[in-house]
């Protein structure tokens, strides 16, 4: 029994199926429309930021995690030094995930009678510093440092064999904070994956103050006023970035290939590889002649999509379904937040045109180390 | 002296001249003096007197900036003790983080910090978390939100430094892969798009000998210069920009009118 649950949790983890099952679950979660409540409350969704919720990821964490421990491969990863953060993030990231959206309902409940936020308080009463917050502050500080302490007692950092720049380890992972752009490197080039991503995701989140021109939610938990905005944050947050770093961590073994979290790390697995640029779809497949010589005559149809899906969705979207959204804005937001978003939305897309068809570059040009 | 009234001996160091010259209010316990004692105090003077009770919530911030905040200031004590015995060379630095564990008195100086410095990481993000759930990088926090930004990418460069250090196979494998991405940046990196442009005829200009990957490690490869080069920048560098980021970021935070909280 034990095995045909290892075995399925093995098959599920696949980025194929769980990437999917995330994307498919984040509208669910995080209803960003009125379509997507109606489900979301059907499916009982809503109860997972109730009391019983927080049991239920409590419960099914550590069950995975008591799996884990008992397993003879899963042991190896979960013991390593370096990934107990990870393991520590599989409590803490469901924990303020909840704490924050148990409280977003709390006050939407709130806010839909009428009443105010619970944060809302008289400001004529005030605490004062001394003693209320020094005192929390100083009992966080001692229960952390024992904590601190306890840790670094009993779990030795961890110290291979010296270094030797002669035998690269299989596979060579960057520390585990970084493993999340690691892992987009399966789907994009390093100069994509390791810079213009970087600086995005730096970009972005600086923006997101600029952008989001909604006045609501400041200050106190909410969800409702503010959902669109949090559930494209979520959908990075959560979807793009951690769930990114725990494949980069768990999932991937000897030459980057997928193995599951119960599953033996056998270097000579192998994968069939058979990546398709989209140049070759078009002149050798669809036209059937050989690539023609001339670098840009070549790629032009890469040039074209990419530049199409950064121009045509946002200007259609300005004059139909966002048209309110645009003229209240303005276009430099409007344009801003179309940028980084349709960037953000290129990882999941180059992602399924990777499982689907094969696709390796949409603009492959070596020659200038070009490849999109 | 005229005070008939016994005092017990926590009593009389507080009444003390020495105790009153250091903590000028005594002990607080009025309303006026414990005003006071957050103003006389350059340390605590961080806070403002009187807060509005969600603002001292665990609930509402989590402790999250706090404790990075003291996680920095827990990994700069125990970097300065580690910095005692290590020497930032190809020759001594490994048997010096041995030695760190096996001959050093209270040898869990190395784990402190490591185990502090992914705590801090994690910390970090969290805090963002809450910032933008709590809606607070809203006006007129935008700024704030931006320095925080900032001290994110910082914080994990901090450990990405650092994370050469130890100078063993985890260590030099992690920063080659790491540092490889900068071999990609466009125009600056060798085997990046646009580097072959910036030739001047046939002399390239962008090679793996003077590209940013180059300066980054002093050098084709991971090695001795790169060794020194992370050093500095882990010890010294890095930490000096995080902390004018910081000054900058808890001065915003009471500037734009303290902990953020319903209009
Ligand atoms: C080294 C890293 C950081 C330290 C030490 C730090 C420290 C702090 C502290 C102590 C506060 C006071 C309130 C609280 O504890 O929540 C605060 C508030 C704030 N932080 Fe940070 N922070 C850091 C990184 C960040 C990051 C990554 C962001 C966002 C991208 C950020 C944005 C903010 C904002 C907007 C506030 C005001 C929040 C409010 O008024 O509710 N900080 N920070």
């Amino acid at each position: 029994m034990i095995d045909i649950i290892k075995h399925f949790i093995n098959v599920i983890s696949n980025p194929t199926i769980s990437f999917t099952l995330l994307t498919v679950l984040a509208p669910l979660l995080f209803p960003p429309t009125d379509w997507f409540e109606k489900y979301h409350f059907k499916f009982g969704f809503n109860r997972l930021w109730k009391k019983e919720g927080a049991y239920f990821m409590f419960s099914c964490i550590t069950l995975f995690l008591i799996a884990g421990y008992t397993d003879e491969f899963a042991i190896k990863i979960l013991t390593k030094p370096d990934n107990i953060p990870i393991v520590l993030m599989f409590y803490l990231i469901p924990l303020t995930l909840w704490l924050a959206m148990n409280q977003a309902y709390n006050n939407d409940e709130r806010l839909a009678r009428g009443e105010a936020p619970l944060e809302q308080n008289d400001p004529k009463d005030k605490v004062l510093v001394w003693p209320d917050l020094v005192y929390i502050e100083l009992i966080c500080l001692l229960l952390f440092m024992v904590f601190l302490i306890v840790w670094s007692v009993y779990i030795g950092a961890p110290l291979e064999e010296p270094a030797n720049p002669a035998a690269t380890p299989n596979p060579s992972k960057a520390p585990w904070y970084f493993l999340g752009l690691q892992e987009m490197l399966v789907y994009f080039d390093p100069w994509i994956a390791g810079i213009i991503f970087p600086i995005f995701i730096m970009g972005g989140l600086m923006a997101i103050p600029y952008i989001d021109t909604n006045k609501k939610g400041q200050g106190y938990y909410s969800f409702k006023e503010r959902r669109i905005a949090i559930f494209i944050f979520m959908y990075g947050w959560l979807a793009l970035w951690v769930y990114l770093i725990i494949v980069g961590t768990f999932f991937r073994g000897p030459n980057w290939n997928f193995y599951g979290p119960f599953e033996l790390w056998d270097a000579h697995k192998v994968e069939a590889l058979s990546n398709v640029n989209l140049s070759e779809y078009l002149w050798v497949k669809a036209w059937n002649q050989g690539l023609p010589e001339n670098i840009l005559a070549r790629e032009f149809l890469g040039f074209v999509v990419v530049i199409l899906y950064f121009v045509v969705p946002p200007a259609i979207l300005a004059k139909t379904y966002l048209k309110e959204f645009y003229l209240k804005i303005g276009s430099t937001r409007y344009s801003t937040i179309m940028f980084f978003g349709l960037a953000m939305l290129s990882l999941p897309i180059k992602m399924y045109l990777r499982w689907t068809i094969n696709l390796k570059y949409i603009i492959a040009i070596p020659e200038w180390f070009f490849n999109i | 002296m005229a005070d008939e009234k016994k005092q017990n001996p926590l009593e009389k160091i507080a009444n003390s001249q020495v105790w009153k010259s250091i903590f000028r209010t005594g002990i607080p316990v009025t309303r006026r003096q414990r005003m006071m004692a957050i103003l006389n105090n350059v340390f605590l003077h961080l806070h403002p007197v009187r807060l509005p009770k969600h603002a001292v919530k665990i609930k509402y911030t989590w402790c999250m900036g706090g404790l990075s905040f003291f996680l920095f200031l827990v990994l700069t004590i125990s970097g300065i003790l580690l910095m005692f015995y290590y020497r930032p060379t190809v020759e001594y630095a490994y048997t010096d983080i041995i030695d760190l564990t096996e001959q050093v008195p209270l040898g869990v100086m190395r784990e402190i910090h490591r185990w502090g410095a992914h705590a801090m990481v994690i910390a970090v993000w969290l805090h963002m978390f809450r910032v933008f759930m709590t809606g607070s990088y809203k006006p007129p926090r935008e700024f704030n939100w931006s320095v925080g930004v900032l001290l994110m990418v910082i914080t994990m460069f901090l450990s990405f430094t650092g994370y050469l250090l130890p100078w063993d196979q985890l260590a030099i494998w992690a920063v080659t892969v790491g540092t490889n991405m900068a071999r990609a940046h466009p125009f600056i990196g060798h085997e990046g798009p646009g580097a072959s442009l910036l030739a001047i005829g046939d002399i390239n200009l962008v090679h793996a000998g003077s590209d940013i990957r180059f300066a980054l490690l002093g050098g084709r490869f991971v090695g001795e210069a790169t060794l020194l080069r992370f050093y500095v920048l882990h010890c010294i560098g890095v930490p000096f920009i995080a902390m004018i980021l910081m000054a900058v970021h808890f001065w915003r935070v009471r500037k734009d009118g303290g902990i953020s909280g319903p209009l």
